[in-house]
């Protein structure tokens, strides 16, 4: 990549940081040039981020069909798989694959469900009802 | 309570973590590419079965940890390095090292680093910064990444350093044990080293999915994936390539650019002009990626959806490992003296 090839193109990250590129210039050396963002890499960031708001709804809509517990909802909207969320809760993955059950989920404890909703920040009430924090 | 720091901005954490330590202890010689190079820091492995964030779990460096480590050892510097299970007891340990007037590296997880744009926080936790102080409730953060210091609560720092998931940092700091005289003549044989490793992990390591022969086998997988995976689990594979290859501070390309102006500077200390166009065939290697990445993204917005734009896509990787096997090949039959 040439020195003035170095896109400069507006990114999240361009609004609290420029990153650091290398690049030739015109004699063939190696020089470091700050930039803004690359318009390829801003669309691969909207992909990867428009897949988990796809993954959102879908968790939502199965929720409201009762197909799942809300705490989908909560793995999918802080982007947690089975495997971070027993790392967070202390919970075993195969116990935390058993309360994605609805039926299972209505007769949690009292202290399993704090547990759950400290970790994806929200009140009991809220998590039980799928209502997520504004923010 | 503040460290006479310096605070330099690299493209890469863990190349910045160990340029800005090295440099603290007087190690002039150091800057971002001689770190990356003799921690023999390019790399690629694409990992088929294992998912991350519902993606192709796919690098272009080597694993998190080992640049520091290796340019610290070549250089023959000493490092500590700890880990903790008890909160308390690692915040005790920074704290105790800030008195000594040690800046600190840390490995942290990024989804509860406040100061990042919130787009970019993943549960991705072999980030790496350094703490050089601590002002009332705030420690002060010198993030590589970032053109400027930032700050952290007590909290916010605590929380990142015990980020849970895959490579959980377990509070894990680092640092080099003490200063040592490093003189030009260290710099030559770690950057030989360095170089060696390189080559061996791009072209030695058996099977099909790391070094050259893994760019190789991603650029075929590619072409399959249009009909494995259906256009827009294809689209969202594809944009987890070109993250992987230009979002993680790679300096462009991969990591490939920064591997180029390594090689112009060991040119520097090992004055063989071979080194000089080895140096341009990796600036060719990174420019491709760079089309690859076009290409992708023609395809992850919906431009482009044939079987034949996907050929092209694996073709680019294809030709990208005739270039890099060709490149590593000259370093590995270069005559050191």
């Amino acid at each position: 990549m040439k020195k003035e090839e170095i896109p400069q193109d507006p990114s999240a990250l361009g609004r609290h940081t420029k990153e650091v590129c290398y690049a030739v210039d015109s004699s063939g050396k190696y020089v470091t040039e700050l930039s803004t963002g690359w318009e390829v890499k801003v669309t691969a960031l909207d992909v990867a981020w428009q897949d988990i708001q796809l993954r959102l709804e879908t968790a939502k809509q199965k929720v409201l069909k009762g197909e799942a517990s809300p705490l989908l909802y909560f793995m999918e909207l802080k982007l947690m798989d089975t495997a971070i969320l027993s790392a967070y809760t202390g919970f075993w993955q195969w116990r935390i694959k058993r309360h994605l059950k609805p039926a299972i989920f209505q007769k949690l404890s009292p202290k399993a469900l704090e547990k759950y909703a400290e970790v994806f920040e929200v009140s009991v009430e809220n998590l039980k009802k799928m209502k997520a924090n504004a923010d | 309570m503040q460290i006479d720091y310096k605070h330099i901005q690299a493209a890469h954490c863990e190349n910045g973590v160990t340029t800005s330590l090295l440099k603290h202890i007087g190690v002039n010689q150091i800057s971002e590419p001689l770190a990356f190079g003799i921690g023999s820091g390019l790399f690629f492995v694409y990992i088929p079965l294992l998912k991350i964030n519902n993606g192709p779990a796919i690098a272009f460096r080597t694993m998190p940890g080992l640049i520091f480590k290796r340019t610290c050892a070549s250089l023959g510097i000493p490092v500590i390095r700890k880990k903790f299970s008890s909160k308390e007891n690692a915040e005790k340990a920074l704290l105790a090292c800030l008195k000594d007037g040690q800046p600190v590296g840390c490995q942290v997880g990024v989804y509860y680093l406040s100061y990042f744009p919130k787009e970019y926080r993943f549960h991705f936790n072999a980030h790496n910064l350094i703490v050089y102080g601590q002002e009332e409730d705030n420690y002060l953060i010198s993030d590589p990444i970032m053109e400027n210091v930032s700050t952290l609560t007590t909290y916010e720092l605590e929380r990142v350093r015990f980020a849970k998931g895959a490579l959980a940092p377990r509070g894990q700091l680092y640092y080099p044990k003490e200063a040592r005289v490093v003189t030009d003549e260290h710099v030559r044989k770690a950057i030989k080293t360095g170089i060696k490793r390189n080559v061996r992990d791009m072209l030695r390591i058996p099977g099909n999915i790391a070094g050259v022969r893994g760019i190789k086998y991603t650029g075929e997988k590619i072409k399959n994936w249009r009909d494995k995976l259906g256009l827009q689990k294809a689209g969202i594979y594809l944009a987890q390539l070109v993250r992987m290859q230009e979002e993680i501070g790679t300096g462009g390309g991969g990591f490939r650019f920064i591997y180029g102006a390594f090689l112009q500077e060991a040119h520097a200390y090992h004055p063989n002009d071979q080194l000089l166009e080895i140096s341009k065939k990796f600036t060719k290697s990174g420019d491709l990626w760079r089309s690859a990445a076009v290409q992708a993204a023609g395809i992850y917005k919906g431009r482009l959806s044939s079987q034949a734009d996907f050929n092209k896509m694996g073709d680019f990787l294809l030709e990208i490992s005739d270039i890099e096997k060709d490149a590593f090949q000259d370093l590995s039959k270069i005559k050191w003296h």
